[in-house]
């Protein structure tokens, strides 16, 4: 009895210290309203239009003006699935009508900046400029939708897309963050080209002036549609081009956060400084370093060759020791790595170069080269981008691993500018870094990187058989088809072409001060970024 | 001295015409474009006709004669049109930057000539001595060091010492205020390029009026003001040193006109949203109408500072009339 006495007893203490530490926990997450927030930006704004523009530099500032019709749960952003309605209303809505119907109910009380009541008609004109942009009028994602058919509004608050066929890949477009509702008065009146220079929207903040090169401003919209946010009176988004000094204005406390994302050695001299007064929050990237061969030059028009290049790497132990050094860490397919369309780690070994038994891979890539009859020492020109990370770590990474088999790769670095010229124009190498990057995880859009047909495509190859697999894709109407039907492609791109080469996909580290809450981490710099979650606990 | 002045001017232009033929014609030379950095430089995906038309829509696709008519004419008539990355006029773009690199130059110079002239005086007063080589080890040292690096070091050591003395770390401000708005904001984030830029510019001065003191100090009239009982001080302040500022003046006045777009390191250190900058933005993002523009400014500003420097060796020495 006394046991059960001293049981109960021990039992009332701990549940009171839990209680006790609950509501603890509970009231330290309480939101403090007010404060301006300070980021720093690493890129220059081109222009204010979301519709043209491609960059974080335009995002990182702009983006916190507008609003999205839907975007990623801000709550859950790590989500590659998890969408919420931010213009419509209730659930995102699932395709009807055979999944060629996507019907939208538009929040009621919502206005633009300038007093302007939002409509339905807002929305269409806003994804009419998007999708079916007037001649002479540029929208860089417009073959994003290439599903959609029409978009009407049957009355002021409902949005309807009509698909020419179903498709998975036309939600996670809409949620696209470069897509900002603008107003229909606004294209009207002052024509396409006007938000190039101009702000209105309905963001959780409006816009109080930019200097160019220096800072944007916002202050708190104080009708925005998200009741009781946003939490912060403003934000400024200062422009800092070197790392260095952005690194050095968040220890200095001259800006509380950077969105883009720091090398781990950055990460780790901030967290020796400042120790708990940084926060670290580190995800995935949708972004992955690629290969590509030139298949207009010999031998890399020989598939044997284009193999060996990618049994050369050693993906496994690259993510290990790159990772210290670099900003880039998991090994994965064509889909982004916990994508529920993304291979397993079972199916990945399977693939060209992802097998675990490095001397194996090594040993048959040098029998595929003997076999297409390129000699040991064969040099082919490497061409890379300037820029440190993560390119120059791992194009120098791939040399050596090229190396590994006999083969020497001239690395030849160039400047941004030149470099796109020698990748996307003049085609003049025999191998180029590569790159694929996007903002909403959007795996059968992401995978076109890999067509020969894609216009972001360097390989200069035409692939029947790849396009037939991408067509069928694309109007696979359940996960389990379009999981399927994924693995195909992957191993007609990766295993019986080896058209690019995977190395490693990006990792984004965000050191920020820890009196910044409210914001998560998503796996692309360009997603959440609305900052209307975000508060400051000081 | 009219006509000395008249003729100065208008050698100006063909000096102008030049430059701009050759920064249109080098730029051009530069694989790359605009519209491939804005549209797919961030390695998102970007249409190929997209690009095009933004190619279309900035003049691109136009045959070079016609780029080049353009941009003269716009020179003539000082319509230096919109930047290519912005879109915004550059004239605007150019304006913002133009006031901070300018405070920075002037600043600069007025810590260069504070610490170079007395410490070049007195270094060749008192040749030979210890202050004699502490000056010029001080002098030496602000040539060997770049000045981006002692920014550098400015940055770190400001936020390591506050952080140990104050327990938090300090940095100067990253964003630009006029010192209209807050002078001490403003001094806060422009001191300390000043000094850093203004130490390196100094030590050459240094070196210079130290030497051309020396020079100075071992002419017959000198020998004669000593002989007559003159002080040491009406000497060198009334005599020796005006006579010396010739060749130190020049110095300054190149270093000034270099500071005006020069400066693009330290910027980058400091994030000043200087022409230095603008300049570097303008040419990584092959922004042609912006390069060629921050050019032309800079061999304006050089030419014109050159003539200034010129008038100002006549007025520093009589003996100097050009006719």
């Amino acid at each position: 009895m006394r046991r059960l006495y001293s049981k109960i007893a021990i039992s009332a203490v701990v549940g009171a210290v839990l209680a006790i530490g609950g509501l603890g926990a509970a009231q330290a997450q309480k939101v403090k309203r007010g404060g301006v927030l300070n980021l720093v930006v690493g890129s220059k704004i081109p222009s204010y239009d979301g519709h043209v523009e491609s960059t974080f530099g335009m995002i990182h500032p702009i983006r916190p003006f507008y609003s999205l019709l839907i975007r990623i749960n801000p709550d859950n952003p790590q989500s590659p699935t998890d969408f919420v309605c931010d213009l419509c209303k209730g659930k995102v809505p699932t395709g009807t009508d055979g999944g060629k119907t996507y019907t939208f109910k538009i929040r009621t009380g919502v206005q633009f900046h300038d007093g302007t009541p939002l409509t339905a008609q807002d929305i269409v004109a806003t994804y009419k400029k998007i999708i079916f942009p007037p001649k002479g009028i540029a929208s860089s994602r417009k073959a994003f939708f290439k599903m959609v058919d029409s978009v009407s509004a049957p009355d002021d608050f409902t949005v309807v897309f009509k698909l020419k066929f179903p498709s998975g890949a036309f939600i996670p477009a809409v949620a696209t963050p470069f897509n900002f509702v603008y107003s229909k008065k606004d294209l009207d009146t002052n024509g396409y080209t006007w938000h190039k220079k101009n702000i209105n929207g309905t963001g959780a903040f409006r816009f109080v002036q930019h200097q160019p090169g220096s800072f944007v401003e916002g202050k708190a919209y104080e009708r925005y549609h998200h009741i009781g946010k946003p939490y912060l009176d403003g934000f400024k988004a200062i422009s800092a081009p070197k790392m260095a000094l952005r690194l050095q204005a968040i220890r200095g406390d001259r800006a509380s956060i950077e969105f883009r994302g720091f090398p781990p050695k950055a990460r780790d001299d901030l967290v020796k400084a400042l120790g708990d007064k940084i926060t670290v929050q580190e995800s995935d990237w949708n972004c992955v370093l690629l290969f590509t061969p030139n298949q207009k030059r010999k031998p890399f028009d020989d598939v044997r060759v284009r193999k060996a290049l990618n049994l050369a790497v050693d993906r496994w132990g690259g993510s290990k020791y790159l990772s210290k050094i670099a900003i880039v860490k998991t090994v994965g397919g064509v889909v982004f790595p916990g994508h529920p369309l993304a291979a397993t780690k079972a199916e990945l070994v399977k693939l060209t170069g992802f097998g675990t038994d490095l001397k194996k891979n090594r040993a048959e890539a040098r029998r595929l080269l003997k076999e297409a009859g390129v000699k040991e020492g064969f040099t082919f020109d490497f061409s890379n981008r300037g820029v440190d990370q993560p390119y120059k770590v791992v194009g120098t990474w791939l040399v050596g691993q090229w190396k590994k088999i006999g083969l020497v790769a001239k690395q030849r670095v160039q400047p941004s500018g030149p470099f796109y010229n020698t990748l996307r124009k003049t085609g003049d190498f025999d191998v180029s870094i590569d790159f694929n990057c996007q903002s909403v995880i959007n795996p059968i859009a992401d995978v076109t990187k890999f067509l020969g047909s894609s216009g972001s495509n360097y390989g200069h190859y035409d692939d029947p058989v790849l396009e037939k697999i991408y067509d069928r894709l694309l109007r696979a109407e359940t996960e389990s088809d379009q999981r399927k039907i994924m693995r195909e492609y992957e191993n007609r791109a990766i295993n019986e072409m080896a058209h690019l080469g995977i190395t490693l996909w990006w990792y984004k580290i965000n050191p920020h001060r820890s009196y910044v809450k409210g914001w998560k981490i998503a796996p692309s710099h360009y997603l959440n970024q609305s900052l209307d979650q975000i508060w400051l606990d000081k | 001295m009219y006509k000395y002045i008249v003729k100065r001017v208008l050698l100006m232009i063909p000096t102008l015409i030049g430059a701009a033929v050759l920064v249109f014609f080098i730029l051009r030379l530069i694989p790359g474009d605009v519209c491939e950095l804005r549209l797919a430089g961030s390695g998102l995906y970007a249409d190929p006709a997209e690009i095009e038309l933004c190619r279309t829509n900035l003049g691109l696709n136009d045959p070079i004669p016609v780029q080049f008519a353009d941009f003269v004419w716009g020179f003539f008539i000082l319509d230096l049109g919109d930047s290519m990355w912005t879109g915004k006029p550059i004239t605007f773009e150019i304006g913002l930057r133009f006031q901070l690199s300018l405070q920075v130059a002037f600043m600069a110079t007025f810590v260069a000539v504070l610490i170079s002239i007395p410490l070049g005086t007195i270094s060749a007063i008192k040749q030979d001595t210890w202050i004699d080589y502490v000056v010029r080890i001080f002098s030496i040292a602000g040539i060997a060091i770049p000045s981006f690096w002692l920014g550098i070091m400015i940055i770190l050591g400001l936020l390591i010492a506050t952080q140990k003395f104050l327990g938090t770390p300090w940095m100067p401000p990253i964003e630009y205020v006029s010192p209209l708005e807050d002078p001490l904001g403003n001094m806060a984030q422009l001191i300390w390029p000043s000094v850093a830029t203004g130490y390196r510019y100094s030590a050459v001065a240094t070196r210079m009026t130290r030497s051309a003191l020396l020079e100075v100090l071992r002419e017959d009239y000198i020998r004669t003001a000593r002989a007559k009982g003159l002080l040491e001080k009406v000497i060198i302040n009334r005599h020796a040193l005006k006579n010396s500022l010739l060749p130190v003046v020049t110095v300054i006045g190149i270093e000034f006109a270099f500071l005006m777009g020069g400066l693009v390191v330290t910027e980058q250190v400091f994030n000043l949203n200087g022409l230095g900058k603008l300049f570097v933005e303008s040419v990584l993002n092959n922004d042609y109408t912006m390069t060629q523009a921050l050019v032309m400014i800079v061999v304006a500003v050089f030419v014109f500072t050159n003539f200034v420097v010129d008038l100002f060796y006549a007025w520093l020495d009589p003996r100097i009339r050009y006719g």
